[in-house]
């Protein structure tokens, strides 16, 4: 691709940490090359601030190669920005125009406080992983790995959901603020798939209360989730998760505690 | 310095299980008394720390990620190897172990590669078990590809995400035992030194990255898990977190630095396209089973469009020099190919230095549509970055940094020069000698952490008394953060002109030029001096804007930087004493005619394990001999 140059107007949020109230900052981003990633543009702006002494704009990123799932601003209004199915760090220049301006701000989100600048602590995710996001496997413990034969279509289907690159885009782009499409995408994974199924309904109802106390909302049925995602995992996944979390409300039963051996 | 490898003594097929029997156990009421320091959640760490606490132990993890799931392993494309023979082509333990110790050009330890190959088939049963999507055939079994330097089909593989898959599996397993309470994790955490007292390694100090904070965190056992260093070259496909400071502080405690100057540039990546260029994205090595590789024949035709030289003006290099091989020859020998050519004039691309990577034939052959099955998602990625579409003109490549073989020394338990400390996967020096093939870095990542520290950290353990660990106000861990908070102070207070990113990219220039796919004498010692008056300047002139009291990216990156210019010396000390050409070391007065990696095993049989003796002094260089007792030291041919 030939390469040109672009001058932006950048307005970014600053917000010196978690107490602070933040405001747009303009920068002006000159002689940009349509080579660059966005990330890029903004190392370039970095540089020229710290020259000049002040704080570089703090942004979360570390792949750099659309997998890690670090990076992640909203750009003019739409999470990781214009290009479909493309994280923060993949998003190229070449996607903007001479005199274009710019809106960066955080991912938004109660589940998402804002630490500094665009970086938001993302750790409510973890903790729903945590509650329940797992098959228990102890090392050591598995049968050989064709004694399970998986459908090519459920391995398949698996992996679609298992792309999920946990970045928290569908959260920023929901209106209410959902992880729905987060939290289905791995209870769809473990679904599909023969080892999942021991702990298939206490992990629904497991993990759905976890994303339940970390304030993220329900799921209205927008659908912008599902546009926002890199990876584009589908609403697909959130049926699953609805129908498997509504089975396990309907057939719940405490666990009974076993009794000791001699 | 005493370099012993206590590799168990038999027969190499029996040593692992007889080192297994002879290891001792912690009486399981006791585990709960122990706690293990783990600092990286990559695979190596997430699945260390996950297995150990498991077992009982009381577990620390640490990583600089805002999450355990990012460490970098996630991003590996393209497989993981496992001696399963499920193919029925011919594979077995005994073949993996032969194909990595040939692949890494004899310069790796027998016992430790055999222990890799064999524990192989137990990684595959533990990722499915966790439910791991691999790649599946239509009878439910799993499925296979072929990789680099091998001629059985025992790559298993998850799309193009397998490091993904893997890492999310062994992340999962993390956090099932963060949810039971028996692992702490600290996320944004970085690790700046390790406390030792008596000799002995007994906890770390970490600066929380969000409020600045210098903590002292004791443990039994120390475990590093924090990858490679090849971010050193600053343009590398590692993320840009990547760094090298916490197995640099090791270190400078004293654990020995083996083989520094192995680094593998790894052939196929997209190709730098100016001075704003943060980092190379790698393109799956997988896609050389179906890709050819090639440039036009004469040089006048590099910047016609491809479809105007016709088919008997192109050479396709890699076929025509390794025909056994062809386009899936290793690493190392692909990557000096493609460097020759482009010398010769004969790269594509803006800046000539890139060679096609065409995926024509293999759409002809196999339609696109299983083209896109197999690498769609890699296809987009390079569309993403190039803008050009893959599916209609060739991909441009280009060797680059990719992964370190070289690392903290460690003996056979994993265990480096200072007891107590342990060092896996990237981090170590052990299982990939001068090369490593494809697919073999999830493997080790995985058995390190999943198979064997848990056994021996154990066996260490076993031999402490239980809960004798000291605690934090010891005077050793206060000296030791007087020291992190001191360097913290020093880095805000230069405000000189320069940004850290300055620094590390001219570092990274003088050791792609002086160390990288090509070292010869005059260059190396050219970059031994080039790089203390860098050094000196980084020391002088860096500016350091914000406080210590706060999230400051300028000051991490400062602090990994400063540990790179450092580490850079000893790459380039390193490879200036090793004077032969092995694997990713490749010395140009050890060339054959053909210009192929000429080793010398009369002199050169051995790892190189380096010992720091202060910032003003020379370290010392000890060698642990290599001995190969099951296989034949041969030239490697690829031909």
């Amino acid at each position: 691709m030939s390469e040109k140059h672009i001058n932006l107007t950048l307005y970014v949020w600053r917000q010196k940490n978690a107490q602070d109230e933040g405001g747009f900052v303009t920068y002006e981003a000159k002689h940009v090359s349509t080579e660059m990633s966005f990330l890029e543009m903004l190392d370039v702006v970095n540089e020229g601030l710290i020259r000049k002494g002040e704080e570089p704009i703090a942004m979360d990123h570390d792949c750099r190669e659309g997998i890690c799932g670090q990076c992640g601003v909203v750009i003019n209004g739409r999470p990781h920005g214009p290009r479909e199915r493309t994280t923060t760090c993949q998003l190229h220049m070449r996607s903007f125009e001479d005199g274009d301006t710019i809106t960066i701000e955080p991912f938004r989100a109660t589940a998402f406080p804002v630490i500094k600048d665009l970086i938001v602590d993302r750790g409510a995710f973890d903790r729903i992983i945590a509650a329940g996001g797992f098959i228990s496997a102890p090392t050591g413990s598995a049968p050989d790995g064709n004694a399970i034969p998986v459908k090519k279509t459920c391995a398949d289907l698996a992996m679609d959901a298992a792309a999920c690159i946990g970045c928290g885009a569908c959260v920023a782009a929901c209106p209410n603020a959902s992880a729905m499409l987060f939290v289905s995408a791995k209870i769809s994974q473990l679904a599909l798939l023969p080892q999942g199924q021991p702990e298939r309904y206490s992990r629904v109802k497991d993990m759905v209360a976890q994303m339940d106390d970390e304030e993220f909302g329900t799921c209205t049925n927008h659908g912008e989730c599902e546009a926002a995602c890199p990876k584009a995992v589908s609403l697909e996944n959130i049926a699953r998760m609805n129908r498997d979390f509504i089975w396990s409300s309907l057939t719940y039963r405490p666990e009974s505690g076993g009794s000791g051996g001699a | 310095m005493e370099l012993k490898a206590n590799a168990p003594d038999g027969p190499l097929e029996k040593k692992w299980e007889k080192h297994k029997f002879d290891m001792k156990l912690v009486n399981p009421a006791n585990k709960r008394k122990y706690k293990v320091i783990v600092v990286g959640s990559g695979l190596a760490g997430g699945a260390a720390a996950a297995s150990m606490a498991e077992l009982g132990y009381q577990v620390e993890c640490f990583c600089y990620q805002d999450s355990p799931r990012r460490a970098h392993s996630i991003a590996a494309q393209g497989g993981i190897n496992g001696a399963k023979n499920y193919h029925n082509d011919g594979d077995s333990v005994l073949r993996l172990f032969y194909d990595t110790i040939k692949g890494g050009d004899f310069r790796a330890r027998e016992a430790n590669v055999y222990r890799l190959a064999e524990v192989s088939n137990n990684i595959i049963d533990q990722c499915v078990a966790q439910g791991v999507p691999f790649a599946r055939e239509y009878g439910g079994l799993l499925d296979n590809r072929s990789f680099g330097g091998a001629l059985v089909s025992r790559t298993f593989y998850a799309r193009g995400q397998t490091g993904q898959q893997l890492l999310l599996g062994a992340y999962q397993a993390l956090e099932r035992q963060i949810g039971l309470g028996t692992i702490k994790m600290h996320t944004r955490s970085e690790m700046l030194e390790v406390i030792i007292i008596d000799g002995v390694a007994k906890g770390i100090v970490v600066r929380d990255m969000v409020t600045g904070q210098v903590q002292s965190y004791m443990g039994d056992a120390v475990v590093l898990a924090t990858g490679g260093y090849g971010n050193v070259m600053y343009l590398a496909t590692y993320a840009k977190g990547c760094n090298a400071s916490a197995i640099w502080r090791a270190y400078k405690k004293g654990a020995a630095f083996a083989n520094p100057c192995y680094t593998q540039i790894h052939p196929t990546c997209i190709p730098v396209t100016g001075d704003h260029q943060s980092k190379l994205t790698l393109m799956s090595e997988s896609l050389r089973n179906d890709g050819r590789i090639w440039v036009p024949k004469k040089k006048e035709d590099c910047k016609k469009p491809v479809d105007q030289i016709p088919e008997e003006d192109r050479d396709y290099y890699l076929e025509r020099k390794y025909p056994t091989y062809g386009n899936l020859a290793p690493r190392d020998v692909s990557s000096r190919a493609a460097k020759q050519v482009c010398d010769e004039g004969r790269g594509v691309g803006e800046t000539g230095l890139g060679v096609y990577l065409d995926f024509e034939a293999a759409t002809k052959r196999l339609g696109a549509h299983k083209i896109e099955e197999k690498y769609g998602n890699l296809f987009e990625m390079y569309d993403r970055i190039t803008g050009e579409d893959p599916y209609k003109v060739p991909m441009r490549i280009y060797p680059a940094t990719h992964y370190t073989m070289g690392g903290l020394w460690v003996d056979y338990n994993l265990m480096s020069t200072v007891p107590g400390l342990f060092v896996l996967g990237e981090a170590n020096f052990s299982d990939h000698g001068a090369n490593r093939l494809g697919a073999s870095a999830l493997m080790q990542g995985l058995a390190d952490g999943y198979f064997v520290a848990p056994y021996t950290v154990g066996n260490y353990l076993a031999g402490l008394k239980p809960g004798s660990c000291p605690t934090a106000d010891h005077p050793e861990a206060k000296a030791a953060e007087a020291e992190v908070s001191g360097r913290v102070s020093r880095l805000l207070g230069i405000n000189g002109k320069e940004t850290p990113t300055y620094f590390h990219r001219e570092l990274g220039k003088i050791l792609w030029e002086y160390c990288g796919m090509a070292r010869n004498d005059a260059g190396l010692k050219k970059a031994l001096q080039l790089l203390p008056e860098l050094r000196q300047r980084f020391w002088e002139d860096v500016k350091v804007p914000g406080s210590g009291a706060d999230l400051n990216q300028s000051l991490e990156l400062a602090g990994r930087v400063a540990d790179f210019l450092e580490l850079g010396e000893l790459m380039c000390r390193d490879a200036l004493e090793r004077r032969e050409s092995c694997g990713g070391h490749f010395r140009e007065e050890w060339q054959s005619p053909e210009g192929e990696a000429v080793r010398d095993d009369e002199n050169f049989c051995h790892v190189a394990a380096w010992e720091y003796t202060g910032d003003n002094s020379a370290p010392n260089r000890h060698t642990e001999e290599l001995k190969f007792e099951n296989v034949h030291l041969a030239t490697r041919s690829y031909k």
